[in-house]
């Protein structure tokens, strides 16, 4: 029997003969399920995948993540945050290397539990580093609203949270290089629906396509797009309803907009995106650790020669940069890349240029070992 | 991962015996036994079984099509 992603390939074969298309992956996740399944190799010649920037770790500059060090330098303060956020390099330190010296700063799993540490330890200053894009800031904004509801006092939000669709216009706009079209996040999709990438398809004339993570879903999503590309008519399409409402998630919409509000915001490696951030509501201020605590900051400096933020534009493959696999990897990162489970230089180096390949057991391999837990990470977009 | 239990806005979900708290205030009229998508400790949306096949119909449109 023809198995799905056989039939999805033939006719991608097919339709995409003669064509040269690179066509974005924006999510994180999805970098890492191609990777995972080894997709590349189902993919003709002409069809290239790039990284995007739905990587929330990779795209948080190192002013951020210094702001967040100097936080839990101070007496009295314990940064909450989610795992990956540990080892993204900051300018001269990570939160890793201050938790080895001593600084308090846990791992959470929900926004909620970091309410759980200021109630339970009122003398302490909890700050809650919220990254992530719509799907794991709408969690932000129901900790940062019950904090306010519940008076509690010793609470305080770091915002780096962003919003997907501000850095994919950004990329087109910025037209330093071409895309033909989009495979949308299956995560921060279900709070924002398919309305958004209608416009996108529509003032750009670039399809988009909202995809699940398995394998057949993404090469589901590639031959759609290479059937409207062909066919001139970009639309947005939504291959993932199973999760994906298409008018989105409307509870968590509401509650982002009730604790936060959109402002612009730096992303590493892309400048500054206009309204492509979030900050805390007036009412909501006096939980804004940007605002709260006076520290000092080390002049912002990128890891000299990293790429990452080349490679979450889609502008530079992770084997481009001279310290990939040298220098740079998953166990000793350089640049935030090679830290997040997300990452494309992670998911490059763990499974090879192409992936391991159709035939490969997943389990099997040893390599998988490192492999996130998509259920556990907070981070997904 | 489905909801096993439910009071109020607090949920255990489950998948595979794995059992986590999620909070479902995101969810309209959440129900045990419902299918749901957690993200950051949150049920983010609700995940519909009934549309579990809908690569194979993709698959199938598209051969229709062809
Ligand atoms: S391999 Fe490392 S140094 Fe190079 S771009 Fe990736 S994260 Fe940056």
């Amino acid at each position: 029997m023809i198995s799905t992603n056989e039939k999805l390939s033939a006719r991608l074969r097919d339709a995409a003969a003669g064509m040269n298309l690179r066509l974005m992956e924006v999510c994180g996740t999805h970098t890492a399920a191609i990777f995972r399944s080894g997709l590349r190799s189902f993919l003709p010649a002409g069809i290239r995948l790039v990284a995007g920037p739905g990587c929330p770790v990779c795209v948080t500059p190192p002013e951020t993540v210094d702001r967040a060090i100097a936080l839990s330098r101070l007496k009295g303060v314990t940064i909450a945050t989610f795992g990956d956020m540990l080892k993204v390099p900051g300018s001269a330190s990570s939160l890793r290397e201050e938790r080895g010296r001593g600084a308090d700063i846990r791992v959470i799993y929900s926004p909620l539990e970091s309410l759980e540490f200021a109630r339970a330890e009122p003398a302490r200053k909890v700050v809650l580093l919220g990254v992530g894009f719509e799907t794991t800031i709408a969690p932000a904004a129901a900790a940062v609203a019950e904090a306010a509801r519940s008076g509690i006092g010793n609470f305080y939000f770091l915002s780096a949270g962003r919003r997907v669709i501000p850095a994919m216009e950004h990329l087109l706009k910025s037209g330093d290089f071409r895309i033909d079209g989009f495979i949308c996040p299956g995560h921060a999709s279900t709070v924002i629906g398919l309305g958004p990438y209608r416009r996108i398809s529509r003032n750009f004339k670039v399809p988009c396509v909202i995809a699940g993570f398995e394998a057949s879903e993404i090469l589901a999503a590639v031959v759609e797009l290479v059937l409207m590309i062909r066919d001139k008519r970009p639309a947005a399409v939504n291959l993932y309803r199973r999760v994906v409402a298409p008018r989105g998630n409307p509870r968590a919409r509401r509650a982002i907009s009730e604790a936060f509000r959109i402002v612009d915001a730096e992303w590493r490696g892309m400048g500054t995106i206009e309204k492509s951030g979030y900050a805390l509501r007036r009412g909501f201020e006096a939980m804004d650790a940007g605002k709260r605590f006076e520290v000092v900051l080390p002049p912002p400096r990128e890891p000299a020669g990293c790429l990452c933020g080349k490679v979450v534009s889609g502008a530079a493959d992770p084997a481009d940069c001279e310290f990939f696999g040298r220098g740079c990897t998953p166990e000793r990162p350089l640049g935030p890349c090679m830290v997040a489970s997300e990452g494309a230089c992670a998911a490059w180096f763990r499974y090879g240029r192409f992936g391991p390949g159709p035939e490969a057991e997943p389990g099997k391999d040893t390599a998988l070992k490192n492999q996130p837990d998509y259920e556990k990470s907070g981070l997904r977009i | 991962m489905e909801i096993i239990e439910l009071e109020g806005e607090k949920a255990v979900v489950s998948r595979g015996g794995l059992k986590v708290r999620a909070d479902v205030r995101f969810i309209d009229r959440p129900r045990k036994g419902d299918y749901v998508m957690v993200h950051a400790g949150f049920a983010i949306e609700r995940v519909k079984p009934e549309r579990a096949k809908e690569i194979l119909e993709y698959v199938r449109e598209m051969e229709e099509l062809k």
